[in-house]
């Protein structure tokens, strides 16, 4: 385990850093919003982070990966957590390619990933149904015919689902609403008939969409893994998940705490710098202290996927819980030691604190992951 | 790699071979062996013990050789701790000198110094207090006032110390003593070790809400400190002062990771003093509260992990300075939520009618109030990361 970066990962963290900063600093959200761009993220930009080799990092050599791990993929997302980049890295990068990798077939592997390393094919994970993260509450049915599948049913907050190529659908095959026995996951495309898709627009500018599936028919080869044994490769699948974008709201925190830190050196009040007001002082100490445990744990986590499978439910829940409070806890303190400006849509403070709140509700909040954590411990 | 590996070995074979049974059983506090001329050894297995682990060095196992120390590498030293962990072996002897004077003098000490005081620590002859804090004297502890003039050849001290923990107990202090009262407060003060049987040197304990005694006020009237007890420079006092609270905060941090006693912690008390329902905690708010704290301390405990990695990598690290407020602050929480988890049998103070464990942890309770204070007060670790690790403008 390595709670501290290799020479290899700090190059890397400083390539992304560089990238982004000219690439996609938070003005390119901004004007993606103001726009109203059809497609909520740049495609030139997905072109040049697939080139860097971005959406390969966590996939094996044998299919076109760069196999360099998930410390690797944590530094970028983490990076692009502070410029809050707009792609497709999470939906398609990691959730996807990791479904792929844990449950695909030969077959699916030798097509599907090398596309999505290249950045041609995304993917989006069509598993909620309701407006809390349940992974086993599904009622999206998958029936077998023959050597075909029918999918009815509908999913909500599916992230980048309106952009992406394929979905995956998490169906229910057997079993009852809540069981995690008898799911299935089943690739779709997103253009297939009876698919319908709608965008949704959510506070943090970024892309999700609700789906209706009515008689969407695939063949039976589009099967992921065992029909019924879903939840093996989906909860490894959604716990990689949660430590991925545990790495980006690490970026949020970072950057507004960052940004914000800077503002109590230059701002003056009362003839001093509000910086030396020693409640804002505190205030600041203490968020710098939850900053350095959930680093901790962020990086835990993150080498536990590849290095500690067996414990990764734990490290999952926890870092996502710690994350969450750190960017609700961040992003709130980060406006109000703003003062009125921080208010404003011109400040870009407002941008961090929109997105914290879409990542804490994202595969998970504080609640379930507590409870799950509690559950794992034996309480 | 293999290095360690085959240390690691070797350490576990020699543990197993040295370590008496009764010495890997938890401990009761009377027990804990503290050295120094007063100290006595709770039975002669701790004291073979003790013995033992003195003689290969690992009463300091990171200190040099040529002190007396076991010379093992920070990385060898942590295999030691986890491998006397795993087999519950007790610590042979506590002292404020391991933890803390002992660093400060290899730091700062001169070669005299440390063939005298180093190895008379590993060795557990000398139990030391630690002379800082006065009654004006607490957190602005740079104002302090006990004072040693300059007479040729010695020193006069005069003045007084408070909250010195078990100076009654002790044979040497080492003092914070203004030598220079006409500069800035800083640059004034001096580093002194005083001998505490010393004609002049008195002590008069102070009982806690903990119930025990354990600090003094501490006086000086008339005391002559020879000239060689100095250590670093005249008036050069506060940077040595400073490098031991570095030792102080961080022995702090890890007190509660690091307990003599069979203490109870959360997750054991709430399968003795709770409701469950269907496996799990049946009250959903003490549930939630020990969820929190259980992440907080698995937080916590990585980052005290990282801490040692990014030392050992030559990092230098911010975790490091919040480590002291975090865990004394979790130590509060965790006594709190044993109190709310144990209910009224989480009251008892003394008598039959409760466990020794059951007043212990009520006992634990009161003390941990003293954990965000001594060493530095939260406030002060707060003033300090702001300081120096955010680097907020100072008023
Ligand atoms: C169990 C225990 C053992 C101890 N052992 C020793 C020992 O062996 N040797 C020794 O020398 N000392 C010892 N101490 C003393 C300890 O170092 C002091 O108690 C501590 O530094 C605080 O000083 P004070 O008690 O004078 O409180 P004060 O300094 O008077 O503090 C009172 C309150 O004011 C706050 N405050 C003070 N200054 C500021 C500021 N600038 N900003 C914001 N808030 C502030 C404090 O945080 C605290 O809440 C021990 C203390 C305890 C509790």
């Amino acid at each position: 385990m390595a709670l501290v970066l290799t020479e290899e990962q700090r190059l890397l963290q400083d390539t992304a850093k560089n990238f982004l900063e000219s690439n996609a600093p938070v003005g390119a959200l901004r004007k993606l919003r103001d726009d109203h761009d059809p497609l909520g993220y740049s495609p030139d930009l997905w072109r040049q982070m697939a080139e860097m080799g971005w959406a390969s990092i966590i996939l094996p050599e044998a299919y076109g990966g760069l196999d360099f791990g998930f410390l690797g993929l944590g530094v970028v997302l983490e990076e692009s957590g502070r410029t809050l980049a707009a792609s497709p890295l999470f939906a398609s990068g990691v959730l996807g390619a990791s479904t792929i990798i844990l449950g695909g077939s030969e077959e699916q592997k030798q097509t599907l990933l090398p596309a999505i390393a290249g950045g041609e094919l995304t993917l989006a994970l069509a598993l909620e149904e309701s407006n809390h993260h349940r992974p086993t509450h599904i009622n999206t049915t998958a029936t077998v015919q023959g050597d075909e599948v029918v999918l009815n049913g509908s999913k909500c907050f599916v992230l980048d689902g309106h952009s992406a190529d394929q979905l995956i659908v998490v169906a229910r095959t057997s079993g009852a609403e809540r069981d995690s026995e008898g799911l299935t996951l089943v690739l779709v495309d997103r253009t297939a008939d009876g698919v319908t898709c709608q965008r949704t627009i959510l506070m943090d500018s970024r892309n999700a969409a609700d789906i209706q599936f009515a008689n969407v028919t695939v063949p039976a080869g589009n099967i992921i893994g065992q029909i019924d044994q879903g939840w093996a490769v989906l909860e490894p699948v959604l716990d990689r998940g949660r430590v991925a974008i545990a790495a980006e709201m690490m970026g949020i925190a970072l950057e507004a705490f960052d940004r914000t830190s800077e503002y109590l050196k230059e701002r003056e009040q009362f003839g001093a710098v509000i910086g030396t007001f020693q409640a804002l002082q505190h205030r600041s100490a203490h968020i710098q202290s939850e900053i350095e445990l959930c680093r901790s744990v962020l990086l835990q986590a993150l080498s536990t996927v590849d290095d500690a499978p067996s414990e990764l439910p734990l490290l999952a829940s926890l870092a996502k819980t710690r994350l969450n409070e750190l960017v609700k806890l961040v992003t709130n303190e980060a406006v109000q030691m703003h003062g009125g400006i921080g208010v404003t849509d011109e400040l870009d403070i407002g941008f961090f604190l929109k997105r914290a709140r879409v990542t804490m509700q994202i595969l998970g909040d504080s609640g379930y992951h507590k409870d799950r954590y509690a559950t794992l411990c034996g309480y | 790699m293999e290095d360690l590996e085959q240390f690691r070995l070797e350490t576990r074979e020699w543990l197993e071979a040295n370590c008496p049974e009764s010495q890997r059983q938890p401990m009761q506090r009377e027990e804990q062996y503290w050295g120094g001329r007063r100290g006595k050894f709770p039975s002669e297995d701790a004291k073979v013990w003790f013995e033992r682990m003195r003689d290969k060095g690992w009463t300091a196992p990171e200190w040099p050789t040529q002190y007396g120390g076991g010379g093992l590498t920070p990385q060898q030293g942590r295999i030691l701790k986890e491998e006397m962990k795993r087999i519950n072996a007790r610590t042979p002897v506590y002292g404020i000198g391991i933890w803390m004077l002992g660093p400060a003098v290899l730091e700062y000490g001169n070669e005299e110094q440390k063939q005298k005081h180093i190895r008379a620590i590993v060795n557990g002859e000398t139990r030391w207090a630690q002379g800082y804090s006065e009654p004006g004297a607490g957190s602005d502890l740079a104002s302090l006032q006990c004072k040693a003039e300059d007479k040729g050849d010695h020193f006069l001290v005069n003045g007084s110390k408070i909250w010195t923990t078990a100076a009654d107990k002790c044979d040497w202090i080492f003092c914070l003593v203004r030598t220079d009262p006409d500069v800035k407060k800083q640059e004034g003060i001096s580093f002194l070790l005083i001998d505490m049987d010393d004609p002049g040197v008195s002590t008069s304990p102070i009982p806690l809400i903990s119930g025990e005694s354990e600090f003094c006020q501490t006086f000086f009237d008339n005391v002559k400190v020879p000239k060689e007890n100095l250590v670093g420079e005249l008036n050069k006092g506060w940077s040595v002062a400073k490098a031991l609270l570095v030792h102080e905060r961080k022995l702090m941090a890890e007190l509660g990771s690091d307990s003599p006693r069979p203490i109870l912690v959360p997750n054991a008390a709430a399968r003795l003093y709770l409701e469950f329902e269907d496996g799990k905690i049946a009250d959903p708010r003490l549930r939630s509260d020990l969820v929190d704290y259980d992440m907080r301390m698995q937080a916590v405990a990585l980052t005290h992990f990282r801490t040692f990695e990014e030392k050992a990598a030559g990092i230098r690290s911010a975790a490091a300075l919040v480590m002291k407020y975090v865990g004394t602050e979790a130590e509060k929480t965790k006594s709190e939520l044993l109190l709310a988890i144990m209910g009224s049998r989480g009251l008892g103070w003394e008598g039959d009618a409760f466990t020794d464990q059951e007043i212990d942890t009520a006992r634990l309770w009161a003390m941990s109030k003293a954990m965000t204070i001594a060493g530095g007060s939260s406030e002060i670790q707060l003033n300090l990361i702001a300081k120096n690790v955010l680097e907020l403008p100072q008023s």
